[in-house]
């Protein structure tokens, strides 16, 4: 075992697994490209397989402001799982990006036909949202500004 | 734990005296003191060890050793000792503020090390966050000179804008050797910043290591640590494998004063690197 090897999707069983990649296809976006667009339908997700994706915020004219990075194994986009399936952000490739493309919308309605699989992957996004509340609130605690909430050495 | 003895060799309780011979401006509010023995030197500092550095006329403040050089004068006697300082209060901004020339005495070494050699045979982690990487580099350059003896070896960096990250010249030089894997995740990134934007633990998921065999050695503001240290059990790195250094208002260095105590330990002397099976549990409790 060496992580990153299973990624978001990990917990989910061998066969749970074979039943997404089924609803899948390997997809690759030029460095620079955009993913999707906040305020348009979030109708895809992806597993990022080598390269890095930025979230993004579009803010009246000005540069957008990159929120946060993803990886390989992390998965890039989470609000085709929750009503009302929009992007809250948008997302751009960082550079060659190579990802594993899943139909959300065909992916929802097998949720909604094998509940077992619905909560394993219910389980898994919901894992994925708690991690990134968690970075977001330690990076608002400031931890290394000029009076840390810790303390460095 | 550390045999008092061991910990404490060479602690004279009377600084001696050294002179810095070379300041180097890491970020806005840090530099990088090289300091020299003005007489007889210090013992050999270990990586993750510290020194109590005294400004004169300010005050005296536990330093981590950011480094080691060799000295005009060869020999241990001109063993040089690195610094990195940030200016938080009066003491370190007194420190901060030296320049070449300047003198200030220095008391050491004290306290635990990183102590790589139990982490050889496994892959290797080495995660810092903001000044944490200060008393973490001397550990990477023994990542880097020994490689045969490690397997697969990761360097994570967290900071909070790209210019707060320390050492960026050798960060560079270090992404470039080979086997090593160097990652660097800002908070807050500018413009043509090409690292990663979040927490250094995300970049976990980006290092491949196999964790029953892994060491990892952690240091940073103590959320970020207890945060890493977690997020390291949670995907299988023994507790005992995972080393943090500890900060606490540290007064006589060699556990006699009881300032730095913590539970049971006093971490002048028992720390400031532990293992998380024992830090851990230390820090869910708030003050004893
Ligand atoms: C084992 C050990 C190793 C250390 N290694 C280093 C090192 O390599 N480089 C380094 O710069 N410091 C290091 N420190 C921290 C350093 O000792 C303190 O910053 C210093 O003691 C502060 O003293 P002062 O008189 O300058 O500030 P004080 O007057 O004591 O404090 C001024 C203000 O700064 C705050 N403060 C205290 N410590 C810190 C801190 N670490 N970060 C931010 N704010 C703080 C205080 O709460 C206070 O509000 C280490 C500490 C320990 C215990």
């Amino acid at each position: 075992m060496s992580t990153p090897a299973g990624g978001a999707l990990a917990a989910l069983t061998a066969g749970q697994r074979e039943r997404l990649a089924a609803l899948a296809r390997e997809a690759a976006f030029p460095a620079g490209a955009r993913i999707f667009e906040e305020g348009e339908p979030a109708d895809r997700f992806w597993v990022v397989l080598e390269g890095r994706a930025a979230l993004d915020v579009s803010v009246p004219g000005g540069p957008r402001p990159v929120v946060e990075t993803l990886g390989p194994g992390d998965l890039l986009g989470w609000s085709w799982f929750f009503p009302p399936y929009v992007w809250h952000l948008g997302a751009v490739a960082d550079g060659p990006l190579r990802v594993r493309e899943f139909d959300a919308a065909a992916v929802r309605v097998v949720c909604d036909e094998d509940p077992v699989l619905g909560y394993a992957l219910a389980r898994a996004v919901g894992g994925v949202v708690a991690h990134r509340l968690k970075a977001t609130r330690m990076r608002l605690l400031d931890l290394y500004g000029p009076r840390p909430g810790g303390g460095a050495p | 734990m550390t045999a008092p003895a061991a910990a404490v060799r060479g602690s004279a309780a009377v600084p001696l005296p050294y002179r810095v011979v070379r300041r180097d401006e890491e970020t806005a509010d840090t530099v990088t003191l090289a300091l020299e023995p003005a007489g007889e030197g210090l013992e050999p500092f270990r990586p993750g060890q510290f020194a109590m550095v005294y400004a004169f006329g300010r005050g005296e403040v536990p330093v981590s050793v950011s480094g080691v050089e060799r000295g005009g004068s060869g020999g241990r006697r001109g063993e040089r000792l690195l610094h990195t300082v940030r200016a938080v209060g009066a003491v370190s901004a007194g420190l901060h503020g030296l320049r070449p020339g300047d003198g200030v005495g220095v008391r050491g070494p004290y306290g635990t090390g990183w102590e790589p050699a139990a982490a050889e045979g496994g892959d290797v982690l080495v995660v810092a966050g903001g000044l944490g990487l200060a008393p973490l580099r001397p550990l990477v350059r023994e990542l880097l000179a020994r490689p045969e003896r490690y397997g697969r070896r990761s360097v994570l960096l967290g900071a909070r804008t790209p210019a707060d990250l320390l050492y960026r010249e050798q960060v560079r030089a270090w992404s470039a050797a080979e086997g090593l894997l160097v990652g660097a995740a800002v908070d807050r990134p500018g413009p043509g910043w090409d690292g990663d934007v979040g927490t250094v633990v995300a970049l976990l998921g980006r290092a491949r290591f196999h964790p029953p065999d892994t060491a990892a050695f952690v240091c940073g503001p103590e959320v970020m640590m207890r945060a890493t240290a977690r997020e390291l059990v949670h995907r299988g790195v023994p507790a005992h494998r995972i080393r943090v250094s500890l900060e606490r208002t540290m007064h006589c260095g060699t556990g006699h004063c009881g300032h730095c105590q913590l539970g049971p330990v006093l971490l002048c002397r028992d720390g400031p690197v532990l293992g998380w099976d024992r830090a851990g549990p230390l820090l869910g409790v708030r003050e004893l």
